[in-house]
């Protein structure tokens, strides 16, 4: 008996989830049948939608009854909100999104301060002013063809932000009245992040990284340090300490872009550095003050390890090919790039000495594996010296033999 | 100098009968004929053994055999041990040298039909030094510890463990353990300085005997033309005139090995890391190509037998049947070539060779 009563109530169970799973959806059926395009639409994208996914439909956000087959299925009587009106969207959406409880069964890790964060943003604020034109959710996430941020063909997966971004900001007529550049996604296009990016780096900086998604705002010439040290933490930590951060506070001048710029962040140079042509540090200072003389410094000194690694990688290179054994000084050579790498993040305490505290053990350690490169190449020559002399010594062996066989035989035949 | 080395000779006569072993050079004789190239070989490969040897010595005096110091010892020795870097390259390379030679001479005995009756055993006894001269260098492939060594140890190990009944124990008995470790290192090391050197000297020494013994075959051909007497028979002294003659041979490959050690030395890679995953296009040594790429073209089931097993099992009974080819090559009389098993021969050859350059592709 008690079998029978579970049995039951496994089938009971089985029959109401295929019911579930087959639920009737007037919005779903009616607007599948419509010609006019503007309705149709929704209907047919809303199957790859998220929120399809997850199991909502038409009538958790619209309203309205999806078992009801005639045209008072959108009654307000009914609670069909319908088509909310653009100004009206973060709190349709926020609706859900701001809910905690709702959202939890959903995905416990997901957040909820969409919206409070949004409201912050320039897009928040001016939509609550008025401004119809900036963007809200759907702008950014689409409308009924949602996907998650980790779906690659989301507008707002990371290699796609910057052409999100850019479809309102890149507009120049759209964004006209809002007297703001709109080269920003060309800039950023040339950046060593988007290169990054585009090489499937997707932790590399993206519009949203620096402004913010939600409460997307551009930072101020203050926070420019802080935004980039999120990253470059050591840079923002030494430039922090260093004689410019007074000077450009002073001054009101942004931080890291000063040098870097904001969006086309190429790579750096060492020939940033100094006094050369492409010196950016005399863009600022003049011949003769401390500034430009530190610069110097720093220049000479990242100069002379880059040149001594390269004459030593290029020794070394020359000793590998002719098929010695260097695997021990091209270690060490790694270490001298080592000190490069640690010498071009000390630039930015702007001093020449902290830049020559570390070029000068890394110049050591450079010449050192030069030297091994060298003693690499004489014993080369060396063995090949060698293989000359033992060759011919081994051939004038082989005709001795040679004589002697052809005594010994025309003896015998004598 | 004459009346000096008659006198050294007379001293050791005395002691132990020396001079039998001259009177016995003196009347050693080689045949002469239209393939008598083909005899150099052996003497070739016994003195690359012997560079093997006086090498593989010299190598023991630096080479530390745990999977912390084997890598970190060879490097030592290719860059900072005076001349460490020739001993190596001239070991490895004779090694393989060595090996070619010994296929060589083994084809040329078969293509020549130099085992058949009474050099049975001379055959049989020259297969088992062949095979032990190709684990010499499986075993010391593994040796300096690298990366390639390491996944290409795993790999052959692996095959030994597919054997039906005994796989298991020979793939522990191999490795030392279930994974190619520093117990496989040592084990690899005792096989290749101490058992199979035990094993190679007292073949060697049979087979050295035999020859002696036996003498040089004189392939049927060249016998039944001078029994026709359409050829005569010509003998050369072994002492000195042929062994001036192998000298010259030593005198070529000991250049040859010098000029390959310092012009192309033998490469050391990255130490293994047993963690890391198994390099792209890994694969044995060329003289084990051959098997190696026939087992990656059988399917994983054949009927109901594993491909790889029946792969092994494959090679395994060539090798007996190749083995025994002199007792079952017995329709040769005299002069007469059995074209079947040259057949055979020219077909191994063959395949060997073709899928081998298939591997290399």
């Amino acid at each position: 008996m008690k079998t029978a009563a579970a049995t039951l109530l496994v089938m009971m169970c089985v029959l109401g989830s295929a019911r579930a799973d087959s639920r009737k959806d007037s919005c779903v059926n009616c607007h599948s049948a419509l010609e006019d395009a503007r309705l149709l639409k929704p209907a047919q994208l809303f199957d790859g939608d998220i929120h399809h996914q997850a199991g909502l439909t038409c009538a958790d956000c619209h309203g309205g009854n999806p078992n009801d087959d005639s045209m008072d299925a959108m009654s307000p009587a009914k609670g069909f909100r319908g088509v909310p009106k653009k100004s009206a969207v973060p709190d349709f959406c926020a609706r859900c999104h701001s809910n905690a409880t709702y959202m939890h069964p959903f995905n416990t890790k997901m957040r909820i301060d969409q919206l409070s964060e949004y409201l912050t943003s320039v897009h928040g604020k001016r939509l609550k002013q008025g401004d119809s034109k900036v963007a809200v959710c759907t702008d950014c996430h689409g409308v009924h063809n949602i996907l998650a941020v980790s779906d690659t063909r989301a507008p707002v997966y990371p290699s796609n932000v910057a052409g999100t971004c850019g479809h309102c900001h890149a507009d120049a007529a759209y964004m006209k009245e809002y007297k703001i550049p709109t080269d920003q996604v060309a800039h950023y296009q040339k950046s060593v992040h988007a290169e990054m990016l585009a090489g499937g780096d997707t932790s590399a900086p993206t519009c949203t990284t620096c402004h913010g998604n939600h409460g997307a705002t551009p930072p101020g010439v203050k926070s420019v340090a802080s935004v980039c040290g999120t990253c470059h933490v050591f840079f923002a930590q030494l430039f922090e300490k260093s004689p410019h951060q007074a000077a450009f506070a002073k001054m009101g001048l942004p931080g890291c872009v000063q040098c870097h710029s904001n969006h086309e962040i190429v790579r750096p140079s060492d020939s940033w550095v100094g006094t050369g042509p492409n010196s950016i540090c005399s863009t600022c200072h003049t011949a003769g003050d401390a500034g430009l003389r530190s610069a110097q410094g720093i220049a000479h000194n990242l100069g002379r390890l880059d040149l001594a690694i390269a004459q030593a990688d290029t020794v070394l290179d020359t000793a590998e090919r002719a098929g010695m054994e260097v695997s021990s000084a091209k270690l060490e050579l790694a270490s001298a790039n080592e000190a490069l790498i640690k010498a071009r993040v000390n630039v930015h305490t702007f001093l020449d000495t902290e830049v020559q505290k570390v070029t000068d053990p890394g110049l050591e350690t450079a010449k050192k594996a030069d030297q091994a490169g060298v003693a690499a190449l004489q014993e080369l020559n060396f063995r090949r010296k060698g293989l000359g002399v033992a060759l011919i010594t081994i051939l004038v062996a082989i005709a001795g033999l040679y004589l002697k066989i052809r005594q010994i035989e025309s003896k015998e035949q004598a | 100098m004459s009346g000096l080395y008659r006198n050294a000779l007379a001293w050791l006569d005395e002691r132990f009968g020396a001079g039998s072993v001259e009177e016995f050079l003196r009347h050693k004789v080689i045949p002469i004929h239209r393939h008598s190239i083909w005899y150099y070989f052996g003497g070739m490969t016994l003195f690359l053994f012997i560079v093997q040897v006086l090498t593989g010595i010299l190598l023991l005096l630096y080479y530390r055999p745990t999977p912390n110091d084997a890598f970190e010892s060879v490097q030592y020795m290719m860059t900072q041990v005076r001349f460490g870097w020739l001993i190596r390259s001239v070991h490895s390379w004779s090694a393989n040298l060595m090996i070619f030679t010994a296929f060589v001479h083994m084809f040329s005995v078969y293509f020549l039909k130099a085992y058949r009756k009474p050099r049975e055993l001379t055959w049989v006894s020259g297969m088992l030094l062949l095979f032990i001269v190709m684990g010499f260098g499986f075993s010391g492939y593994l040796l300096p510890w690298n990366t390639l060594a390491f996944f290409a140890t795993k790999v052959g190990t692996e095959m030994a463990g597919s054997v039906p009944l005994v796989g298991k124990w020979m793939l522990i008995f191999l490795r030392g353990g279930e994974e190619v470790t520093g117990a496989t290192l040592t084990r690899f090391f005792g096989f290749h300085v101490a058992v199979l050197p035990g094993l190679a000297t007292t073949l060697l020494a049979i087979h050295l005997m035999l020859v002696q013994q036996l003498g040089m075959s004189t392939p049927p051909a060249v016998e039944k033309a001078i029994a026709e007497g359409s050829e005569p028979r010509r003998i050369m002294p072994f002492f000195p005139n042929f062994l001036l003659r192998d000298m010259i041979g030593w005198y070529a490959a000991l250049g040859a090995l010098g000029a390959l050690a310092a012009i192309f030395p033998w490469e050391l890679g990255a130490k293994a890391d047993p963690f890391a995953a198994a390099p792209a296009g890994i694969r044995p040594e060329w003289y084990f190509l051959f098997m190696f790429q026939t087992l990656k073209y059988l399917p994983s089931k054949v009927l109901f037998i594993d491909g790889e097993l029946l792969g092994i099992f494959g090679f395994s009974a060539a090798a007996l049947v190749w083995v025994a080819v002199p007792f079952l090559d017995r329709r040769i009389g005299f002069s007469r070539a059995t074209r079947f098993f040259t057949g055979a021969g020219v077909f191994v050859i063959g395949y060997m060779m073709v899928f081998s350059w298939l591997a290399l592709r």
